[in-house]
């Protein structure tokens, strides 16, 4: 008897199809609005359809008169219940219904509780209230202006619109380096605001059983035992008799990581009348009210030595907030892990100074499919990289290898101070110069620039932290960053697993079950993955951040090695040898001198229940929490061609060649998956999806016909390749992978735009690049900028 | 009337309209009351509890409510559920047979056509028809024909390879069987 084939049984490697699909290609799946329960009521929001007024007057009466209105919620009853505002998870405040005025368009003012949504609706529509409109800042430099309107004068000693003023690195070094420049580039941009979108709105349905005590929570929430902590914090709820069950969930993308008013409404709403509560948000609600991404001004400066080496960097970040700091991020630094720019180069010198400020827009930026801030870093990174290189008449791609961490010089500090392990950067750029043919694409260039055609090409290489996190640097309201799995060998060796993640489209149930696997040689098949219900997984932090396979899926590893550990001890007891004499291979247990004598991890199984050694504590089944050494630091390079019409100010995407190195990869269908996800995502922001602001703070990308994103026919095809460095410090080598692409493929869009137009003398168009922005570049020879508030032609 | 939700039965209202509606879901009649105003999606999730079909947008962009109507896929938040009546509806709760899953189904799952799964509902929907409509399909075609439907998971490319796997699967079966193209 020899050992398993991996892939045979599933394990690290194996594409295995998705056991989740079964439900999913039938219409089984269970999202919260697909949860009924008895005697359930609705709830609909009143939304401020301005953004900025203070509220003269609410008259819910002739709500209260419809039939089938069971309750309406204002501020003023919120208040008196000291709920009327909650705090963030960035140590602000948020107006869970507002009392004092509106600070965005789109706020929560009421909410009607009803026996459908419909009459729910109409009792929304039938709310009076009077608001007397204030001046209203919908961009930084509005906010910071001499004489702007304070947005938020319900704080006290809040004189200004700042939020922070941040920074990290080496001010004065960075001056030296400054200082021996032989040429310095600049670039200014904006990261517009965008929205993650899932297909799935938010909601949430609560269930306060009185003769219980017993709180029970359905909602679409990415981390379902922080949501548990907060609601016992904030709402003064005893932990264990609080449940949040996290169904199957729409898409997260970060947009489920914050707590929402509308989740705080129905929780309160269900103990008041004592009946469930569902909050099912509408597409409006959801994309002018939760969580945003970006929206981050960026001016940058880099010191150049002739021979191609950055000397040092100088960023100034301005963000915008919204009206309540409400950034649902873990990390320690105010700006998130806005300093990871410039990770894969070798720079000595590097300062960033970082000032937030509040505006009448939507709170509560999310990492929207990233670690805060790593997207804005990398484009930001990448287009610096890009406006040297072009300074300095310098080649794009020798310009990177130039510049990049060797092979060899790992562990490698950063300049801002974190510390990156491992990776083959050259060799990632090579794969992707060959794969898109780049030794050819000037001839190319000037072939189709002769028959009047433009066309230009864009490189984005970069390595981005992935996995808060370790606990030292990352918490969430004081919580350390860890993550848990729970695993249950039965006696037949069938098992289940837990953990305190939550899949929202990522394969969990899948991959978990590979890893397993690997670890310990059951069949994938007959390991049943569970998660999101606080009741019965262990304590974690959720699914973000690219933080599942860094964090959980280590503790899934170490969960198994646990379990082997003592089927080792199984093993001896059963093959009547001591410990040090047995050895394992996949799947089971021999003994050293004789190998045709094992036991299989299965017989071990049933041993655990049935003939486990004298003193042996019975049963197969332990937890691990993991809390990671290190972020795990994933490396890409993508590359993209286009074909910009110089007439209309449209460009095609011609090729687009993505090459990822995020370790050992446990399903390569799905990893392969997540890459043409996130590059999709890229492609969107790079060419239409921004959510923007009219002068009076109006949002202009309130509904999928103004707020656009790709389909089918938009979104180009993919050539994916790999390189494989694995993790130093993961148990199974392997890194994260959700959000690379997300993050790094920006910048490959717009520098092949910017490539492009060279000889017309611009250097950057904010994104997206629409048409018209492309084309008045082209006509005007100057830059485009898009910021809001938003122009008449966008 | 009964409420647009059978959980909480409310007493008949004189001043709240009512229509009965027939239609044929999945090949079984079924008959409702329902408020004049009543969508289609709303009737197909809440009234007839057939909870596959998804509403993600309201405006009818996203295609996560799309259904067939007589065999056309149309997005079932933006109809009336009295539009419905006398119409055949089939649901992704349909598209299997007795024993097997239709080839859309296979594909999605084998050419990791979704992640979420939140709009592969009215996916599966849309190329059933496309498929049914067309047999063999162009890349384009199949991008074409899906681009009423949004996903915000996949970036298409394995959707439009599941639709094509389909195809290719339903014309071996229907060659197998001497059936023409």
């Amino acid at each position: 008897m020899t050992a398993l084939d991996e892939i045979k049984i599933g394990g690290l490697g194996a594409s295995r199809r998705r056991v989740e699909d079964n439900r999913f290609i039938r219409g089984k799946g269970n999202y919260v609005d697909d949860i009924v329960l008895p005697g359930m009521l609705h709830m609909e929001i009143l939304r401020s359809p301005v953004a900025h007024a203070r509220i003269v007057s609410v008259d819910t009466s002739k709500a209260w008169a419809i039939p089938g209105v069971r309750l309406v919620l204002t501020g003023e009853m919120m208040a008196k219940r000291n709920l009327a505002w909650m705090p963030t998870l960035s140590y602000d405040t948020q107006a869970v219904l507002a009392t004092d005025k509106v600070r965005f368009q789109g706020q929560e003012v009421a909410c009607v509780i009803a026996d459908d949504p419909y009459i729910a609706k109409d009792a929304c529509e039938a709310i009076v209230v009077e608001y007397e409109t204030l001046p209203v800042v919908v961009n930084p430099e509005q906010a910071l202006a001499a004489d702007a309107p304070l947005i938020r004068d319900d704080k006290e000693n809040q004189h200004d619109n700042v939020v922070f003023d941040w920074e990290v690195g080496d001010a004065a070094g960075t001056d030296r380096a400054f200082a021996q420049a032989d040429l310095v580039s600049k670039i200014d941009l904006h990261y517009p605001r965008s929205h993650p979108s899932p297909i799935e709105c938010c909601g949430s349905i609560a269930d306060f059983d009185r003769s219980t005590s017993k709180l029970t929570v359905y909602m679409t929430t990415q981390a379902p035992h922080i949501i548990r902590a907060a609601v016992s914090l904030v709402a003064e709820l005893p932990e264990h008799m609080i449940r949040i069950v996290s169904p199957d969930i729409g898409g997260g993308f970060g947009n489920k990581v914050p707590v929402y008013p509308g989740y705080v409404m129905s929780i309160l709403a269900s103990i008041l009348l004592e009946r469930p509560v569902k909050w099912i948000e509408d597409k409006t609600g959801n994309l002018i009210s939760t969580g945003f991404g970006r929206d981050v001004y960026l001016r940058g400066e880099m010191a150049l030595r002739k021979d191609g080496r950055i000397l040092g960097v100088r960023m100034h970040t301005v963000s915008d907030h919204g009206a309540f700091f409400a950034d649902a991020q873990p990390s320690k630094f105010k700006i998130g892990l806005m300093h990871s720019a410039f990770a894969a180069y070798d720079i000595p010198a590097a300062h960033l100074l970082a000032r937030g400020v509040y505006t009448n827009k939507a709170p509560g930026g999310v990492a929207y499919r990233c670690s805060f801030r790593v997207t804005e870093a990398m484009f930001f990174q990448e287009r610096m990289v890009q406006a040297a290189a072009d300074d300095l008449g310098m080649d794009q791609a020798e310009f990177r290898r130039v510049n990049f961490v060797r092979d060899d010089d790992f562990p490698h500090r950063t300049a801002f101070g974190f510390l990156t392990d491992s990776g083959q950067y050259g060799k990632c750029l090579d794969v992707g110069l060959e794969a898109i043919g780049y030794a050819d694409f000037q001839e190319r260039k000037k072939e189709a620039a002769a028959r009047g055609r433009l066309l230009g090409i864009g490189i984005s290489t970069m390595t981005e932290p992935l996995g808060a996190g370790n606990s030292r640097e990352y918490d969430i309201l004081g919580i350390k960053m860890f993550d848990s799995a729970e695993l249950r060998v039965h006696m037949t060796g069938k098992a289940l697993l837990r953990t305190g993640a939550k899949t929202q489209g990522q394969g969990h149930e899948t991959t978990w079950a590979q890893i397993v696997a690997h670890e310990l040689g059951l069949p994938a098949e007959d390991v049943v993955v569970e998660e999101g219900d606080t009741d019965t997984a262990p304590f974690g932090m959720g699914t973000y951040a690219s933080r599942s396979t860094p964090v959980a899926g280590a503790a899934v590893a170490m969960v198994a090695r646990k379990i082997r550990a003592k089927a080792r001890k199984l093993a001896a007891h059963l093959l009547e040898v001591s410990e040090e004499d047995v050895e394992w291979e996949l799947g089971r247990f021999y003994v050293r001198s004789a190998p045709n004598r094992g036991v299989t991890i299965q017989e071990c199984a049933a041993a655990a229940y049935s003939n486990m050694p004298d003193g042996m504590e019975p049963g197969l089944e332990n937890v691990a929490y993991y809390d990671p050494p290190n972020l795990t630091w994933p490396f890409a390079c993508y590359i993209a061609t286009v074909e910009v019409d110089p007439q209309t100010g449209v460009w095609d995407v011609l090729n687009f060649v993505a090459v990822d190195d995020c370790g050992v990869r446990i399903n390569p269908m799905i990893v392969e998956g997540q890459i043409m996800g996130g590059l999709t995502e890229a492609y969107a922001m790079a060419s239409m999806q921004f959510i923007t602001y009219d002068a009076e703070g109006n949002c202009v990308g309130s509904n999928y016909m103004d707020y656009l994103l790709p389909t089918a026919w938009e979104t180009p095809g993919f050539e994916l390749h790999e390189v494989v460095t694995p993790c130093p410090h993961h148990p199974i080598g392997a890194k994260g992978i959700g959000e690379c692409a997300t993050v790094g493929g920006p910048a490959a869009f717009v520098n092949a735009v910017m490539d492009a137009l060279k000889g017309f003398g611009v250097r950057n168009i904010d994104m997206p690049m629409l048409p018209d922005r492309v084309h008045e570049a082209i006509t005007t020879g100057r830059d485009v900028s898009g910021h809001p508030p938003v122009r008449q032609d966008d | 009337m009964t409420s647009l939700f059978e959980e909480v039965p409310r007493a008949e209202d004189d001043a709240v309209p009512v229509r009965t509606v027939s239609v044929t879901v999945n090949g079984e009649r079924r008959t409702v009351k329902v408020e004049p105003r009543l969508l289609l999606a709303h009737m197909i999730r809440h009234g007839l509890k057939l909870t596959g079909t998804h509403t993600g947008c309201d405006t009818s962009n996203c295609g996560a409510c799309t259904v067939l109507l007589d065999g056309r896929p149309v997005k079932s938040c933006t109809m009336l559920a009295v539009q419905a009546d006398g119409h055949e509806v089939t649901t992704v709760e349909g598209l299997a047979g007795q024993s097997e899953l239709h080839p859309v189904q296979e594909g999605f799952k084998d050419e990791h056509g979704l992640q979420c799964g939140f709009c592969t509902p009215g996916m599966m929907l849309t190329a059933k028809a496309l498929l049914d409509e067309n047999p063999d399909p162009t890349e384009d075609e199949v991008r074409w024909a899906l681009s009423g439907n949004l996903c915000r998971c996949t970036g298409y490319q394995n959707i439009v390879k599941s639709v094509l796997w389909a195809a290719r699967k339903q014309r071996a079966a229907a060659g197998e069987t001497g059936a023409g193209e």
